[in-house]
């Protein structure tokens, strides 16, 4: 199925009497869902860019490259940094915008800027009984009742079927600078990074790959500002081996590995995601004992590869976050977050009150159970 | 504003449900003589009145815990109270409900700078969490001019912003986790330190669901260190256009100021009688604040003030010391007394397209000819959010409800143009019943639905957010359920 229309995706849902497996540009699938394609491209295109308002609508559908085109000649971009995660998941296509919304995908610059859900201003959607719904708007600041924006984004389409979403837009900055400090363990890297994002210097960047051992430390703005500010980082690490990379192509390919997990693309195994609290990232990953690792959000974020039918939550033990299971099939025994056929959900379990409000949100939403069942419950 | 009419049943067993609340509180938590409760009869939306049932005041996770299980056990509507600032009644009391309030609750639980949070009871004042970080040079971005007395339980309910949002954003986008109370007294934990949701983004929805879904008794919120310095520059221009144009070439430069704010004339002539900070008479003035070292500060104000060089300013001030920014901020941040000086008035909050503002300030100007009612007109203009100021008489019969007519007027205006009736004060009672103009009836039931899953008696603030018509069905379910 593949509705050009939101009206046409309003009757494809109300007609469906089997499970739906919602598709974007499929470049970020997480987890097993059974169930009839149903594409999202036909509702694509830009409907509204207002450069002066930093603001950009556009159907679901929409290719990321076509958005990013247009914010481009407008010399602006999509701040949460939308990592690519073709390479890690073998995976071919295009983004979409909804798909990325559905993720809640959010790069390195999460840490300063936020989340993708962060910039969201505005969705619309197709609930799993075929009503079409709208919340949030265009606007910057609105509170006009409940926010299912940000319900929406990271809902993996379990709650609906995105038709149309709205963005703030940044302008890009004049200027960037990453500051590489060189020789550091996991532990001394998160101290590193939470001083340097404890500094009034606009860090937006944090991430140290452990096999390199290189720690990565980025800032943005105006030219004059970031060479300023690059000098007083440094001098926060006296005595430290530290080098500097200011070309602007030769950044810009350092974070998008960071971004898109390159430490971990063309390896076998597992790939995890963990959020953690970043001071607890390298007593984590000691537990993890994970084949490659890397850290990004000042450590809030772990990427780590594990032997495949590996069950990182039985590694881990109780900790205070969550790991997800981004790449691998989930078929493990003896693991303690495993259901009773033995697999092992792509999600972390929430705590059993939480789940259950998320579980009768889940079925006010989509009362037939139509849209990707299972995904995350 | 209508409000439904108080459940009798409720009433006539005060007596049972305050001994009941007063076994689980201790001594002077539980307020029930009128004299005590009329303090707790309104908000900052002072135009509504009604004292409630009875005013709790737990100073604990389990006391709130204790409070709404029985209150859910008795079916009776409780009506959350941070600190009482809301300007659109999301505090006001039905007289068959119990208000909580969580004023006692102001402890600050844990302070880690090197994850950067802040955890407290929700009691606590917005503007003494950035105080207890300040020794370390760290603040709690978000600071809505109430800062010094609104509480963060109610900054949550209402997912408040301020006047620096443009660079730092709103509650939502600096609020990393909450311990909430469910009606029926569940206690949930949602998010912490780390930075995304494992499943979907609950506290996403709570943030801005005004005291309906839950209590959020404790919150982890996100801290930041200090800028190095910050300076505003003050900026005339001879048309309201003009000033509009300029706020949208410097957010096209690429300068992203941390406020950008808006007055137009006849704010500042109020203003001006009023704090006498110096400010020029022109129809409209912005504010621009920009942060950093102080050459970075020295850069951003260059690339503003060439920018506004091309739209011909009839005056531009740069602050050179803390004692010249502190004047150009203080006619800004005296509006609202100013205002209050010379009349009543009602201040509105909706948001539009920064690119709408030449039109839709033309507009109010034309409506307030009309409706023969002056406006004002002060608001964060980088995102849009305006604040249009209606001055009326409230002891003249018939003004307040000119007053508010027109307000609606402005705020349907505000969602014609793309915008939405409330940008950071919320819906309360007061844009409740404009819902409509904004929403699909689809649109308010996926919202409505989700109330259902966390509340599912519609007991917490019941008469709120939602027109009183679209939740009648609710409401009236829940009541004969009992």
């Amino acid at each position: 199925m593949r509705p050009e229309t939101e009206t046409d995706l309003a009757e494809m849902i109300s007609a469906s009497n089997g499970p739906l497996r919602i598709r974007g540009g499929g470049t970020r699938s997480i987890g097993d869902v059974a169930g009839a394609p149903l594409e999202t491209g036909g509702l694509s295109g830009i409907t509204l860019y207002e450069p002066g308002a930093l603001t950009l609508v556009a159907g679901a559908g929409t290719p990321l490259a076509e958005v990013e085109a247009a914010l481009d000649a407008e010399n602006q971009r999509l701040a949460f940094e939308v990592p690519d995660m073709r390479g890690l998941l073998g995976a071919q296509g295009t983004s979409t915008l909804g798909g990325i919304v559905a993720a809640n995908a959010s790069g390195p610059r999460r840490i300063a800027s936020g989340a993708c859900r962060d910039f969201l201003l505005g969705v619309r959607f197709v609930d799993g009984a075929g009503s079409i719904v709208s919340n949030g708007g265009r606007v910057m600041k609105n509170v006009t009742g409940y926010d299912l924006v940000k319900l929406m984004a990271g809902s993996h389409g379990t709650l609906g079927v995105l038709t149309e979403v709205s963005f703030k837009v940044l302008p890009k900055p004049e200027a960037a600078a990453t500051l590489v400090l060189h020789g550091l363990s996991d532990t001394e890297a998160v101290a590193a990074m939470s001083a340097a994002l404890g500094a009034p210097y606009d860090v937006t960047g944090a991430a140290h790959d452990p096999a390199a051992r290189q720690t990565l430390l980025r800032i943005e703005g105006f030219a004059r500002s970031v060479a300023y500010r690059l000098e007083r980082l440094k001098a926060l690490f006296p005595g430290r081996e530290i080098t500097e990379e200011t070309g602007a192509a030769a950044g810009a390919a350092l974070w998008a590995g960071v971004r898109d997990a390159a430490p971990l693309q063309g390896r076998a195994g597992d790939v995890w995601r963990l959020s953690c609290t970043p001071s607890d990232a390298p007593e984590l990953a000691t537990r993890l004992c994970a084949e490659a690792l890397l850290y990004d959000w000042g450590g809030g974020l772990v990427w780590a590869l594990l032997p495949e039918g590996t069950d990182a939550r039985t590694r881990l033990g109780a900790f205070k976050g969550h790991a997800t299971r981004v790449r691998g099939t989930g078929s493990i025994s003896g693991s303690v977050s495993g259901s009773a056929s033995g697999r092992v959900p792509a999600f972390h379990p929430d705590p059993a009150p939480v789940a259950a409000l998320s579980t009768a949100l889940r079925r006010r939403f989509d009362p037939r159970g139509v849209l990707n069942p299972g995904l995350m419950a | 504003m209508e409000m439904p009419a108080p459940n009798a049943s409720i009433l006539a067993r005060k007596h049972q449900i305050v001994a009941r609340l007063r076994e689980v509180l201790p001594e002077g938590s539980v307020i029930s003589e009128l004299s005590e409760t009329r303090a707790y009869e309104c908000d900052a939306l002072t135009a509504y009145r009604c004292p409630p049932l009875c005013a709790v005041l737990p100073s604990s996770t389990e006391e709130v815990s204790a409070v709404l299980k029985i209150c859910f056990e008795e079916g009776v509507p409780v009506v959350p109270r941070g600190s009482g600032t809301s300007l659109a009644g999301g505090a006001l009391p039905t007289a068959d409900s119990v208000i909580l309030g969580v004023a006692k609750m102001n402890r600050v639980l844990e302070t880690d700078y090197a994850n950067r949070f802040i955890r407290v009871q929700t009691g606590r004042t917005n503007l003494s969490v950035s105080g207890a970080v300040a020794e370390e040079d760290f603040f709690y971005a978000p600071d809505p001019s109430s800062q010094l007395a609104c509480a963060i339980a109610g900054n949550i309910a209402m997912n408040s912003g301020g006047a620096h949002c443009l660079k730092y954003g709103v509650t939502t986008n600096n609020l990393m986790g909450v311990t909430m109370v469910l009606m029926d007294g569940t206690v949930i934990e949602l998010g912490g330190a780390h930075l995304d949701a494992p499943g979907l983004d609950l506290l996403g929805v709570i943030c801005g669901s005004e005291g309906q879904l839950g209590v959020v008794t404790e919150a982890t919120l996100r801290i930041l260190r200090k800028p190095e310095g910050a300076r505003p520059v003050l900026m005339g221009f001879a048309a309201n256009e003009v000033a509009g144009e300029c706020v949208s070439d410097i957010i096209k430069a690429g300068v992203l100021p941390v406020a950008i704010e808006f007055m137009d004339r006849p704010c500042i002539e109020a203003c001006e009688a009023f704090a006498k900070a110096g400010y020029p008479m022109c129809e409209a003035l912005l504010i621009v604040e920009v942060e950093g070292s102080e050459a970075e500060i020295a850069e951003q104000l260059e690339k503003i003030i060439e920018i506004a060089k091309r739209h011909n300013p009839v005056e531009l001030r740069e602050a050179r010391d803390e004692d010249e920014a502190g004047r150009i901020w203080l006619g800004r941040k005296s509006a609202f007394g100013a205002m209050g000086q010379i009349n009543d008035y009602m201040c509105l909050d909706g948001t539009i397209p920064v690119s709408s503002l030449p039109h839709v300030l033309r507009r109010i100007g034309e409506m307030s000819e009309e409706f023969g009612l002056k406006v004002a007109n002060v608001f964060h203009a980088g995102d849009g959010n305006m604040h249009p100021l209606i001055l009326f008489n409230a002891n003249e019969e018939g003004q307040l409800e000119l007053c508010e007519r027109f307000g609606a007027e402005i705020l349907k205006l505000c969602v014609e143009v793309g915008g939405c009736l409330t940008g950071e004060h919320g819906v309360g009672i007061e844009k409740r019943d404009l819902m409509h103009t904004q929403y699909a009836p689809a649109d308010l039931e996926a919202q409505m639905a989700v109330k259902d899953v966390f509340d599912p008696h519609w007991l917490l603030n019941p008469a709120k957010v939602f027109p009183l018509d679209a939740s009648e069905a609710r409401r009236s379910a829940a009541l004969a359920a009992e």
